[in-house]
Formats: C-alpha cells, sequence, structure tokens
C-alpha cells in the first residue's frame, strides 16, 4: 500500500477545474519530484492533499485512510507536513515561535526534535529570537522547513523550495531534503530546477494542464529526451 | 498653563486606558475575522449595565459586580457569534459588518428597554479627588489606569506565553498556514470573543465609573475606540493601546481650544489623516 495516493482527482478554486485527472502516489522512504510548466496545476495538487482546494472527483488517501475531504487541520494530525509555494512562515513571530507553531499539535516533550532541526539548519539557532520576516529569502526558507519538520511527519510535502534562492543555497537545501529523507522522511516536491530535483528523486512526475504527462524514475525522466526539450532547457 | 496641560494629559491617560481596552478587542477581532466589528461600543455598553445589575441588583461590590458582567459579556458575545456571526463567515465582509451594524442596534434598544434611558451610576457616595503636585486626580481614575495596565499585562503574557495565545497570534498572521500546522481556527475564533468582549466588558465598566452610564454611552465612543485601533494599525493589539493613549489624550488637550463636545471629532480627525497618511497605522510601513 503507498504511503499517498491522489487517484483520479478533479477540482479547482470553485470555477473552471485546474486539475483534471491527476494521479500521483507516494511510496515510503520515497523523494516523488513533481515538475511542470507554470500554470500546470502543480501547487494546486498540493493545496488538494491539504484540503485548500474544491475537490469533485477521485480519491485521496494517506496511510489507508480516505483523506478526501478532511479539514486542512486535522492533516498534520495524520503526520503530513506542508511548506506551501508562498507565505510559508509567520512573519510577525519569532524563528523559535515559527517551529513551536510546527509542532501546535504535539503534546509530548518537542526539545530534542528542536536540537535536531537547529542541527540540521545552524544559520537558525543564532536568529531564533528574530521575527522570521526579517530574515533573507533562504533563512525564511529554513525556517518553513524547519517548522514543517518539528512534527516529525512520514510524510513532507515541499512546493518549489528552492524558488528564488542562490545556486549556492539551492545547492544547500537539496542536500538537506536528501539529508531529511535519510532520516526516514518520504518526500513529494514541487520543483522548478527540474534537472536537480530530478537527479535526487526516486520516482518523478511531469504535470501538464492538471494532469499527468510522463511519470518514471527520476533518472529515466531525465534521460527522456521530450522531457528535455519541454523542461530541462533542451 | 503647564499645570493645566499635565492636569489635561493626565485625563486623557484615563480616557486612553478606556479607549485602548475597547480598541485592543476590535483589533484582535479584525486580525481574526477580518471584519470591523461595529457592535463593540455596545458589547461595552451591556458591560456596564450588567455590573450596575451586580451593584444595585444584587448588592455586590463593584468588583464582585464586574466579574459577573465580563462572564456575562462573555457569553453573550460568543452566543452571538455563534449563532449569527459564523454563518456569515464565508460571505462577503460588508455584510457581516452589516449584521454587527443590526447587532449593535439590538444591544442599544435592549439595554434601553431594560434599564431605561435615564443616566445611572454606580455610586452616589461623592468622589474626594486626591491632590498630587497641583494635579487632582478622583480614586476611581487611578483604579480605572492600574486595571487597564493589569488587564493589559495580563493580554500580554496570554499573547506571548499560552499555546492558545499564539495560535491567535499565528492565525492573524497567516490563517491558511495556521491552519496547515494543525490550528482549529474555530475554536481560535470563540477565544478572540472570550478575550475582546472581557476587555469591552472592562472598558464599559470603567467608562461607566468615570462618567456616568447610559444606554448610548458605548455607541458614542465607538468612533474614538475605531480611531485608536486604526492609528495602531489594525489587527495589531499593541498598537491599539498606543493609539488609545494617543487618541485620549489628544482628545482631552482639544479642550484647550475648542469646546469639550469637539473631542470626538479630534478622534475623528486622527483616524482621517491616519488613513490618508499611512493606511497602514503608526508602526506600519508608510504607502
Ligand atoms: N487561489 C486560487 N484561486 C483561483 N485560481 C487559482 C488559485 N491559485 C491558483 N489558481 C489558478 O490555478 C492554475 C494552476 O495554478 P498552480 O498554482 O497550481 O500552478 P503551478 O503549476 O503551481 O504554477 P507555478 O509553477 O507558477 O507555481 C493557474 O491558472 C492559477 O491561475
Ligand atoms: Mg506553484
Amino acid at each position: 500500500m503507498s504511503l499517498l495516493s491522489m487517484t483520479r482527482l478533479r477540482g479547482g478554486y470553485g470555477g473552471a477545474d485546474i486539475l483534471n485527472g491527476i494521479d500521483l502516489r507516494v511510496e515510503a522512504g520515497e523523494i516523488v519530484v513533481v515538475v511542470g510548466p507554470n500554470g500546470a496545476g502543480k501547487s494546486t495538487a498540493m493545496k488538494a492533499v491539504f484540503g485548500l482546494v474544491d475537490i469533485r472527483e477521485g480519491r485521496l488517501v494517506f496511510d489507508g485512510v480516505d483523506i478526501t475531504r478532511l479539514r486542512s487541520d486535522r492533516l498534520a494530525r495524520l503526520g503530513i507536513s506542508y511548506v506551501p509555494q508562498e507565505s510559508n512562515v509567520f512573519a510577525s513571530m519569532t524563528v523559535h515561535e515559527n517551529l513551536e507553531m510546527g509542532a501546535f499539535i504535539r503534546r509530548d516533550d518537542f526539545s530534542g526534535q528542536l536540537a535536531r532541526v537547529y542541527d540540521i539548519f545552524p544559520p537558525l539557532k543564532e536568529k531564533r529570537a528574530s521575527r522570521a520576516g526579517s530574515l533573507s529569502g533562504g533563512q525564511r526558507q529554513m525556517v518553513a522547513i524547519a517548522r514543517a519538520l518539528m512534527l516529525e511527519p512520514r510524510l513532507l510535502l515541499l512546493d518549489e523550495p528552492t524558488a528564488g534562492l542562490s545556486p549556492a543555497f539551492t545547492e544547500l537545501i537539496f542536500e538537506k531534503i536528501v539529508e531529511i529523507n535519510a532520516g526516514g522522511t518520504s518526500i513529494l516536491m514541487v520543483e522548478q530546477n527540474a534537472k536537480q530535483a530530478l537527479g535526487l528523486a526516486h520516482r518523478g512526475y511531469v504535470l501538464t494542464l492538471g494532469a499527468n504527462r510522463y511519470e518514471d524514475t527520476g533518472a529515466n525522466l531525465l534521460a527522456n529526451r521530450e522531457v528535455a526539450e519541454m523542461f530541462l532547457g533542451g | 498653563m503647564v499645570l493645566e496641560i499635565i492636569q489635561l494629559t493626565v485625563y486623557g491617560i484615563v480616557l486612553g486606558s478606556i479607549i485602548s481596552l475597547g480598541a485592543i478587542g476590535l483589533s484582535l477581532l479584525y486580525g481574526i475575522l477580518r471584519f470591523a466589528h461595529f457592535a463593540h461600543g455596545d458589547v461595552m455598553t451591556v458591560g456596564a449595565y450588567l455590573a450596575l445589575a451586580g451593584v444595585t441588583g444584587l448588592g455586590l461590590p463593584i468588583w464582585a459586580a464586574s466579574a459577573l458582567a465580563v462572564g456575562g459579556g462573555v457569553g453573550l458575545a460568543v452566543l452571538i457569534d455563534q449563532t449569527l456571526y459564523r454563518r456569515l463567515r464565508r460571505t462577503a465582509p460588508v455584510i457581516l459588518l452589516i449584521a454587527s451594524v443590526g447587532i449593535a442596534l439590538i444591544l442599544r434598544s435592549l439595554v434601553q428597554f431594560v434599564w431605561g434611558p435615564d443616566t445611572q451610576v454606580y455610586t452616589q457616595e461623592l468622589q474626594m479627588p486626591v491632590r498630587l503636585l497641583g494635579i487632582r486626580l478622583k480614586p476611581t481614575q487611578l483604579q480605572i489606569v492600574a486595571g487597564a495596565v493589569i488587564l493589559v499585562v495580563i493580554l500580554h503574557l496570554f499573547l506571548t506565553r499560552t499555546r492558545t495565545g499564539k495560535a491567535m497570534r499565528a492565525m492573524a498572521d497567516n490563517p491558511e498556514l495556521a491552519r496547515i500546522v494543525g490550528i482549529d481556527t474555530e475554536l481560535v475564533v470563540v477565544w478572540t470573543w472570550v478575550i475582546g468582549a472581557a476587555l469591552a466588558v472592562a472598558a464599559g465598566i470603567f467608562l461607566g465609573m468615570d462618567t456616568r452610564l447610559q444606554p448610548t454611552m458605548g455607541w458614542h465612543i465607538l468612533l474614538p475606540v475605531f480611531a485608536a485601533a486604526i492609528l495602531g494599525g489594525i489587527g495589531k493589539p499593541y498598537g491599539a493601546i498606543v493609539g488609545g493613549m494617543v487618541v485620549g489624550i489628544a482628545s482631552e488637550l482639544s479642550t484647550m481650544v475648542f469646546p469639550p463636545v469637539y473631542k470626538p471629532a479630534v478622534a475623528f480627525a486622527l483616524m482621517v489623516v491616519m488613513l490618508l497618511v499611512r493606511p497602514t497605522g503608526l508602526f506600519g510601513a508608510p504607502r
């Protein structure tokens, strides 16, 4: 059984459908990367998992539980964390408070995880008392990912975690993602840096117009000539 | 002249304390629900009269009557939210706003129906002002300022130290992300009404202690309360405190130049100027 499966999903934001029968799955332990042109519905697919899209048809199942119409605040309780593409930090709250909010539903002692997260992103430790909104783009992205990790999620959804970051920062974030995955967290990630992302993915999907175009292992997609022409700059 | 300025500033701080308590609630509610609660002043009125009922009806001391009034005011606000506002949350904000104007009228009429239109007081005892370095101050005025300071400190601890308080700030900051991290936003809404109404009731009682009780008291102070919330940057509870002080002090100082009936006009002018020059408030980024 897959950890997450999205079956023939159709829906959108009230108007015309954005998702047109998309299929996606994540197996336990995998890094799955979704690429596609702007407006293909990649972000919408991620939001759909978190109950932020009107789903008309299809099914979402996480670890055997039907989550198709679950309220968004219930998803975290199942062990799914989500880093949206935009406004993914609490800008007026400190770095430390952002991490606390990531652990909001935890009633146990999460100081161990807090220390681990600061270990993964050392710059955040120095900035722990700064407001997240005052940080650089790269540091904000670290806060967003670190916040999501506070849950010790089984599945982590990342929507363009390297958007707008310098090549060095992008490299760093990808390294961290591999590290997080090695720690046992499955990852579903949307990325614009298709070449790098597919390079570290177990499997990948190419979406266009809210539906699957290609689906294969990361390596095979990178080797696919049509995919290369479409998204990898020839 | 200098003494008069100091004296008026002191009165301004008293008035500012009352306005601030109302403005904090208005600002919190705006931050969470994105709507301007026009019935906030009348929640203050209801609170003031509930305390009056405790004092004159049950013969309670004012502090005990106040506690009772806070309970009643909070219960009423949550009831109104859950039966009316909640159904309208998915509609356009202007519909919520108009609904709250309706609630304002209903609350005021109810108060007038139950307690009558005449002005009333908590106590007939004459207040002897204390003199301090030439400044006159009634004991109730000291109590009002002290009470406001205590409430603000409690609110600060709540917002920065408790799980619910942090959830409230998170939701005001980014409602979608708040849901994503697992915050039950409907519960946060209820808590916001609890805090907002409790502070409004306290403001209403303080207003009644400072002056007199009247069914229109809350409606009349609503404008300065709004001005304070906007001055502080609507949605920012700490800004509302500063905004309240600015409005309170400016209103009192204006009586040196204009007749006292123009006090609300001063608040209104401050609000309009702020909206034109810097709509995000004193602490917001300039446009
Ligand atoms: N909140 C919304 N309300 C209405 N339409 C939306 C909303 N968000 C996105 N859309 C529309 O849905 C379509 C798909 O958007 P989506 O953000 O899913 O694309 P994407 O593949 O993530 O693109 P990008 O690479 O630019 O992030 C677009 O046409 C967009 O205009
Ligand atoms: Mg997107």
